[in-house]
C-alpha cells in the first residue's frame, strides 16, 4: 500500500528539533539534527545501524537527555519537563520498540491493559475490556488475547506492541525498526499497519528503519542519516535521486544485493 | 550494536584513582541513590497494593516448601550434633534451651535469609535484568508508568515484609525438628520441651531476630532489584545480575548478622 503526502493533515508542527547533539563518551552520535514533523505526517529516518537513529527517538520520548539543541514535542520542550509533566507528556506518545518489549510475565490482555489501568484509573472493567478489544481488532489479532508473548510469532509480537501503544490513543507514534527481523511478507503487513494507524488514529509518526521497502511504503518524508546528521531529506525519489556513492550504495544494498 | 553496549563501549577510560577504586565508590554512590529513591517512591502515591500482594505471594508462599524442609532439618541436625557435648556433662536436659536459643537468635534468621537470597534474590535479579535488556523497563516508562515504583518498590517491600514472617515460621518448624530429635532420644514430652525452650528466650531475642530479618529482607530485595535494574550486555548481563544478587546478598547478610549480634549483645542485660 503506497501512500501519498495528501494524508498530511496540516502544517502544524508536532515535533520540532533544532541543533540536536548527543555524545556517549568520546563518540559523538548526533551532530546537529534539525527536523520538523507535521500533523498527520510519517517521517522515516533512514540510516545504517549504529548511526544514532534510535538515540534520536529515545530523546524525543524523554528516555535520554540531549547534550545540545532543543526538542519540542507538542509544544513542550522535552528535556525541561519534570517527572510528573513527563509522565503526562508520555500519554500522548506511543513508542513501538524494536523487539516489541512485551511484558513476558503477562498475557496479551494484561499487556494491553497495563498502561490503560494505570493511567485512566476511573475506567470501568467494561470500558477497559472494550478498549482492549478495539485495539486488538485494529491490529487484527483478537484471537491472541489470552496468549503469552512467548507463544506469538515475531510479526504478532510487533502488532501487539503497536496495539499496546495505541490503547492510550497517542498523537505521536515512534517506531523503532518496525520490520527488523521479519520476513518480507510480514514486513509488508507491518508497513500496512503503520499506514492504517496513521489514517485511523490521525497520528504523526517517526519511523526508524534501514529497510527501504518500509521507508518507501510508510514515509511521507524520508530523512537519510549519515555521520550523525541528516544528509538528505525529501520524498523517497528525491532522496535517492543523487550520484552520491554513499546514498547509492545504501540503495543498492537494499534493492539489489538483498535479492 | 545496542544502545547500552554503545554507551558502555564509548565510556572514556580516565580514572580519578584507579579503575577498581573508582568503580567501587561510584557503585556505592549509585546504591545510595537507589536506596534513597526507594524510600522517596515508597511513601508517595500512587501505591501499587495489588502488585505488592502478588509479590508477597510469590516471595513468601512459594518459598514455604523449601523453608520448611531446611528449617526442619536444621532443627534436627542441631539437636543431634549438640547432644554428645551436653551428654558428657550429663546436661542433656539443657537441650531444649540450647536448641531454642540457637534457632531463635541465629539459625532461623540466617538460614531463612540465605534461602531467600538464593531463591528470591536470584529470581528478582534475573527477572528485572531480563526486563532491562529487552527494553521492557523502557516500555513501562514510555507508557507513563513509573517502572521503579512498579518493579522495585513492590519487590523490596515484599521481601522486607515476608522475610520476618518466614523467619517466625522457620523458627517454629526448626523447634519442631529439634523436639522430634530430642523426644526420640530423651523421651521429653512436647509440653516440657516447649516450657524449657521458651523459658530461655527473652523478648530481646525475638525482637532482635525480627529486626534482623527485616534488615535481611530489605537487603535481599534491594540487592536483587539493583543488580537487575542496572543489568546490561544482553543475556550475559542477566546471568551476571542473578549471580551477583545472590553473592552480594549473602555477603551482606553475614556482615549485618555480625554487626547486629554485637549490638544486641552489648545491650543484653547480663
Amino acid at each position: 500500500m503506497k501512500k501519498h503526502a495528501s494524508m498530511i493533515e496540516s502544517d502544524e508542527a508536532m515535533i520540532v528539533i533544532r541543533g540536536l547533539e548527543k555524545s556517549f563518551g568520546a563518540n559523538k552520535v548526533l551532530r546537529g539534527i534539525d527536523l520538523d514533523v507535521h500533523k498527520g505526517e510519517n517521517v522515516v529516518v533512514l540510516g545504517r545501524s549504529g548511526t544514532g537513529k534510535s538515540v534520536l527517538i529515545k530523546i524525543i520520548a524523554g528516555l535520554l537527555k540531549p547534550d545540545k539543541g532543543t526538542v519540542k514535542v507538542l509544544g513542550e520542550e522535552v528535556d525541561k519537563l519534570d517527572v510528573k509533566q513527563l509522565q503526562e507528556f508520555r500519554l500522548k506518545i506511543g513508542f513501538s520498540f524494536q523487539n516489541s518489549a512485551l511484558y513476558d510475565s503477562m498475557t496479551v490482555r494484561e499487556n494491553l491493559e497495563f498502561p490503560l489501568v494505570r493511567n485512566r484509573r476511573n475506567l470501568s472493567r467494561a470500558e477497559v475490556d472494550s478498549a482492549v478489544k478495539k485495539v486488538l481488532d485494529d491490529v487484527g489479532l483478537s484471537q491472541a488475547i489470552d496468549q503469552m508473548p512467548a507463544e506469538l510469532s515475531g510479526g504478532q509480537r510487533k502488532r501487539i506492541g503497536i496495539a499496546r501503544t495505541l490503547i492510550l490513543q497517542p498523537e505521536i507514534m515512534l517506531y523503532d525498526e518496525p520490520t527488523a527481523g521479519l520476513d518480507p511478507i510480514t514486513s509488508i503487513d507491518i508497513n500496512n499497519l503503520i499506514n492504517e494507524v496513521q489514517q485511523q488514529y490521525h497520528t504523526s509518526s517517526i519511523i526508524i528503519t534501514h529497510d527501504l521497502t518500509c521507508a518507501k511504503t510508510t514515509g511521507d518524508i524520508i530523512a537519510l542519516m549519515l555521520d550523525g546528521k541528516f544528509f538528505r531529506k525529501g520524498s523517497f525519489e528525491e532522496v535517492f535521486d543523487t550520484d552520491d556513492e554513499r546514498v547509492k550504495s545504501f540503495y543498492d544494498y537494499n534493492f539489489i544485493e538483498n535479492v | 550494536m545496542s544502545l547500552n553496549r554503545q554507551i558502555q563501549k564509548q565510556k572514556p577510560h580516565k580514572y580519578v584513582i584507579s579503575k577498581p577504586i573508582d568503580n567501587f565508590f561510584s557503585d556505592i554512590y549509585r546504591v545510595y541513590k537507589f536506596v534513597f529513591r526507594f524510600f522517596k517512591e515508597a511513601f508517595l502515591p500512587p501505591f501499587e497494593f495489588q502488585e505488592i500482594v502478588r509479590q508477597c505471594f510469590e516471595i513468601g508462599y512459594k518459598s514455604l516448601a523449601l523453608i520448611s524442609l531446611t528449617g526442619f532439618i536444621t532443627g534436627i541436625v542441631f539437636a543431634k550434633q549438640s547432644r554428645p557435648s551436653l551428654a558428657e556433662f550429663g546436661a542433656t536436659s539443657w537441650l531444649p534451651s540450647l536448641v531454642s536459643i540457637a534457632i531463635i537468635r541465629a539459625l532461623a534468621p540466617l538460614v531463612t535469609a540465605l534461602i531467600v537470597a538464593g531463591k528470591v534474590g536470584s529470581n528478582i535479579g534475573a527477572e528485572l535484568g531480563s526486563m532491562k535488556v529487552t527494553e521492557q523497563i523502557d516500555a513501562m516508562e514510555v507508557s507513563a508508568t513509573n517502572p521503579f515504583k512498579f518493579l522495585v518498590v513492590t519487590r523490596v517491600i515484599a521481601t522486607t515484609f515476608m522475610v520476618p514472617l518466614l523467619v517466625l515460621y522457620t523458627g517454629f518448624i526448626g523447634m519442631i525438628g529439634g523436639f522430634l530429635n530430642i523426644h526420640a532420644n530423651e523421651q521429653t514430652s512436647f509440653t516440657t520441651f516447649f516450657e524449657n525452650a521458651f523459658e530461655s528466650i527473652s523478648f530481646l531475642d525475638i525482637f532482635s531476630s525480627i529486626f534482623k530479618s527485616i534488615v535481611f529482607g530489605f537487603t535481599v530485595g534491594v540487592t536483587g532489584c539493583y543488580q537487575g535494574y542496572h543489568a546490561s550486555n544482553g543475556t550475559q548481563g542477566v546471568g551476571k545480575a542473578a549471580n551477583t544478587s545472590v553473592v552480594i546478598s549473602m555477603f551482606l547478610i553475614f556482615i549485618e548478622e555480625m554487626i547486629i549480634v554485637q549490638i544486641v549483645n552489648a545491650i543484653r542485660p547480663s
